[in-house]
């Protein structure tokens, strides 16, 4: 049993905080959080430069051929730095369904365009309100379909879309956002920084992906690999917002001493530090279950999900609360993290879904 | 990162299975073995020779000092398929997972070679004497007089929470050697023989009605020289070793309620219907479930840091906290659950043998014991998050010096 990162995913994992460091300063989160631009074009090219996009694509396809291992440590780095690009829709949702139900021909079209940045792809999964839920219809090889919100359809090139066959049946489709047929409009969310689209389809041409029917089975496998992936930027976007409360009371003074030092504040921290430790724990584990494809799988990513997403809650609300009035200024950051806490507990599904997912996972070994 | 056993970890965990097939009975349910009562203590102690005949006792100690010179990574495979089984050791967690690192720290080689391995086979039963009535989360506050006799030192004073010092033959004792200096410098720890007159145990009864700890009493009890651990005034550096070693001790084996919780959901029906179908109970399984994982997965994680040579820091308070804490609720929600009914403390009539219901009265102790909720989050914050101190008001003093207040 060993249970840590190797040296080379920490050296990995090292490289990539620094390169975060310097090209995703908050200041140039910021830039996207205040301008109608959907995501950091420049962060994006740097990043297809480093080989992020292509690591989990095999060298054959233009890829690095590098493990699910090296992706979440890359994961915990842009959750850390709040990174303004479309990575997680592209490389964890897309790229993972084609890598595993695209025909031959489909993996050579969109893989090497994938790892070298020249596509962006998504999901578009849910219809509105509620648990995801697909009703949309694909006839004759044309989808007609509302879907929102689809995490950056607004930038993506292609989506892997749901939609109920002929038979009633869901599966996956592939579907060219450049298609006439094709409504996109950007949406509000609580995290500019990260962009929601709708995507209306009106009898758009699309081409299956992966068998026909077995769009329920897919998706279940698709969402648990990314519910690992994510919960790796959620840990790590907890981590900074700690770092950052930890900073600001250490140096605010009132009283005659440093805030950090009462109780009060002190508890906060820690309780803090142990819904994160948790998260964390959890985190590894699937990360673990996701490399090795273990038959726990589905469980372990269903309760690194669960508990990542509740450790950032807690912790950018607190990292609020312990900032005080400047904590609910713009200017100050903590918003930037309750934001994004936001954003990824909705991305790929809330609480009550993968709560039931852990539910029926627990009960079903009776 | 994976999970799979070494070929020798496989090796060793297939002995380990053997073994305990053909020594232990195996568990049928998972309610808490009570600690109470001489019988439990005679077989307790019985297991325990056996497992150490068997070199399955200490299995992290040295061989010389009556262990298997094995690894923390043995140990939590033991563990594993250990929880499988009745076993009853509850009784020597205390002198093997705190005094044992202490005296293996601080004693003389003649010391260690004399009484590690006894303690290891269970053959001698330890406690630890730190608490006392007028310093709990202050323990340096501590009171118990050391006076220098010869090559002997006295001890007077009062200890209190002793687990189970009406069983042992020895504890550590943290003692004031030096009232005329700053608290934390004028302590010194020592082993000391309970065997003896001048040392009077008296059992405390708890809220629940157990009785687990003890108070115990020392009048001009006899410590020879030869037993002090560390210098003298160096009593504190030793108590923290101690006090480390007993979170990690009782990290891994914190008990959190969740299994309990997961049976009673998977086999309760009430009002015609299984609980399972519950919204509010399928919610509660789901939360307590991630924090359970994470108690695990973050174990796993401690002992590989340990297994490549590190030290269980402050991280260890995290388990401690977290189960005791998780405990104590879901017990009284599994009573919530169960109507009027779930007052009723009766194991023929409540479910899982009434252990909710002595869940809900033990757990408070277990919030306390060991370092309470408030020091384990000052432990996290200060020590392992570099959160600054609070301003102390005996800080600079002479222990004499320091206000007390008219309650002890």
């Amino acid at each position: 049993m060993n249970f840590e990162f190797s040296e080379e995913q920490l050296f990995i994992r090292d490289q990539a905080r620094n390169f975060l460091g310097q090209e995703c300063t908050p200041a140039k989160v910021r830039r996207i959080l205040d301008s109608p631009e959907p995501f950091d074009r420049d962060l994006w090219q740097k990043i297809v430069e480093l080989g992020w996009t292509a690591m989990t694509i095999p060298e054959s396809y233009g890829g690095l051929g590098l493990g699910y291992l090296e992706l979440c440590v890359i994961a915990e780095e842009l959750g850390r730095a709040l990174a303004p690009v479309p990575f997680s829709s592209s490389a964890y949702l897309a790229t993972e369904a084609i890598k595993s139900w695209g025909t031959e021909a489909q993996k050579q079209h969109y893989l090497p365009k994938l790892a070298a940045g020249e596509l962006i792809g998504t999901l578009a999964l849910a219809e509105g309100l509620g648990a995801p839920a697909v009703e949309s219809q694909c006839l004759e090889g044309n989808l007609t379909a509302q879907k929102f919100p689809v995490p950056d359809g607004d930038i993506a090139d292609f989506a892997v879309v749901a939609a109920r066959n002929a038979n009633g049946a869901t599966s996956l489709y592939l579907a060219e956002l450049a298609d006439a047929g094709v409504k996109r409009e950007t949406l509000n969310s609580m995290d500019p920084t990260r962009s929601q689209a709708r995507l209306d389809f009106d009898d758009v041409p699309v081409k299956p992906l992966g068998d026909q029917g077995a769009g329920d089975a897919e998706l279940s496998e698709l969402l648990d690999r990314a519910a690992v992936l994510l919960a790796f930027e959620q840990i790590g976007g907890c981590q900074a917002a700690m770092d950052m409360g930890i900073a600001y009371t250490k140096a605010r003074y009132a009283f005659g001493r440093p805030i950090a030092s009462f109780q009060a504040i002190k508890h906060k921290f820690a309780d803090m530090y142990v819904a994160l430790e948790l998260a964390r724990a959890n985190a590894y584990y699937g990360a673990c279950a996701l490399a090795s494809d273990a038959p726990d799988l589905p469980l372990a990513a269903a309760t690194a999900r669960v508990s990542a997403t509740d450790a950032f809650f807690l912790i950018s609300k607190e990292n609020i609360q312990a900032h005080g009035g400047m904590g609910f200024t713009w200017e100050f950051d903590c918003h930037l993290y309750y934001r994004r806490a936001q954003l990824l507990s909705g991305v790929i599904g809330t609480q009550p879904q993968w709560k039931e997912h852990i539910v029926a996972r627990l009960l079903q070994a009776a | 990162m994976d999970f799979q056993d070494t070929e020798e970890l496989a090796a060793f965990r297939s002995e380990v299975k053997t073994w305990l097939a053909a020594n232990a009975t195996r568990r049928t349910d998972k309610r808490h073995i009570g600690m109470e009562g001489e019988t439990p203590f005679r077989e307790a102690k019985e297991w325990y020779r056996k497992k150490a005949e068997a070199g399955f006792a200490c299995l992290t100690w040295p061989k010389e000092y009556g262990g298997a010179g094995l690894t923390p990574v043995h140990e939590v495979v033991w563990q594993q398929e250990v929880e499988n089984y009745l076993t009853r050791d509850a009784q020597f967690v205390i002198g093997i997972g705190n005094c044992g690192p202490a005296i293996m720290h601080f004693a003389s080689e003649e010391a260690r070679r004399e009484l590690l391995p006894r303690m290891a086979s269970a053959e001698d039963v330890w406690c630890q004497l730190f608490s006392e009535p007028s310093a709990g989360s202050d323990v340096a506050g501590l009171r118990t007089r050391a006076e220098r006799d010869g090559d002997n030192w006295k001890i007077n004073g009062q200890k209190i929470w002793t687990s189970g010092a009406q069983y042992s033959d020895y504890g550590v004792i943290l003692t004031r050697s030096d009232p005329t200096v700053s608290k934390y410098r004028g302590l010194t720890l020592f082993m000391i023989d309970m065997r003896q007159s001048g040392v009077q145990v008296r059992p405390i009864k708890q809220m629940d009605g157990g009785q687990h700890f003890n108070e115990v009493f020392f009048q001009d009890a006899i410590v020879p020289d030869a037993y002090r651990l560390g210098e003298i005034g160096g009593g504190w550096t030793g108590a923290l070793t101690v006090l480390m070693s007993e979170r990690l001790a009782i990290s891994g084996i914190q008990p959190t309620g969740f299994p309990q919780f997961l049976d009673l959901v998977k086999s309760l029906e009430l009002n015609g219907r299984p609980i399972a179908d519950d919204p509010l109970v399928r919610d509660r399984l789901a939360t307590w479930y991630s924090q359970y994982a994470g108690l695990q997965a973050s174990y796993k994680r401690m002992i590989t840091a340990v297994a490549k040579g590190g030290i269980a820091g402050a991280e260890a308070s995290l388990g401690k906290l977290v189960g005791a804490v998780m405990n104590q609720e879901i017990a009284n929600f599994c009573c919530q659950l169960l109507g009027p009914a779930g007052i009723i403390q009766d194991p023929a009539l409540s479910p899982e043998r009434a252990h909710f219901q002595d869940s809900v009265l033990f757990s408070p102790g277990v919030r306390l014991a060991g370092g309470t909720d408030e020091v384990m989050r000052n432990i996290l914050a200060e020590q392992v998050l570099g959160l600054p101190q609070e301003p102390r008001a005996d800080k600079g003093i002479a222990f004499e010096d320091i206000p007390t207040g008219p309650v002890d």
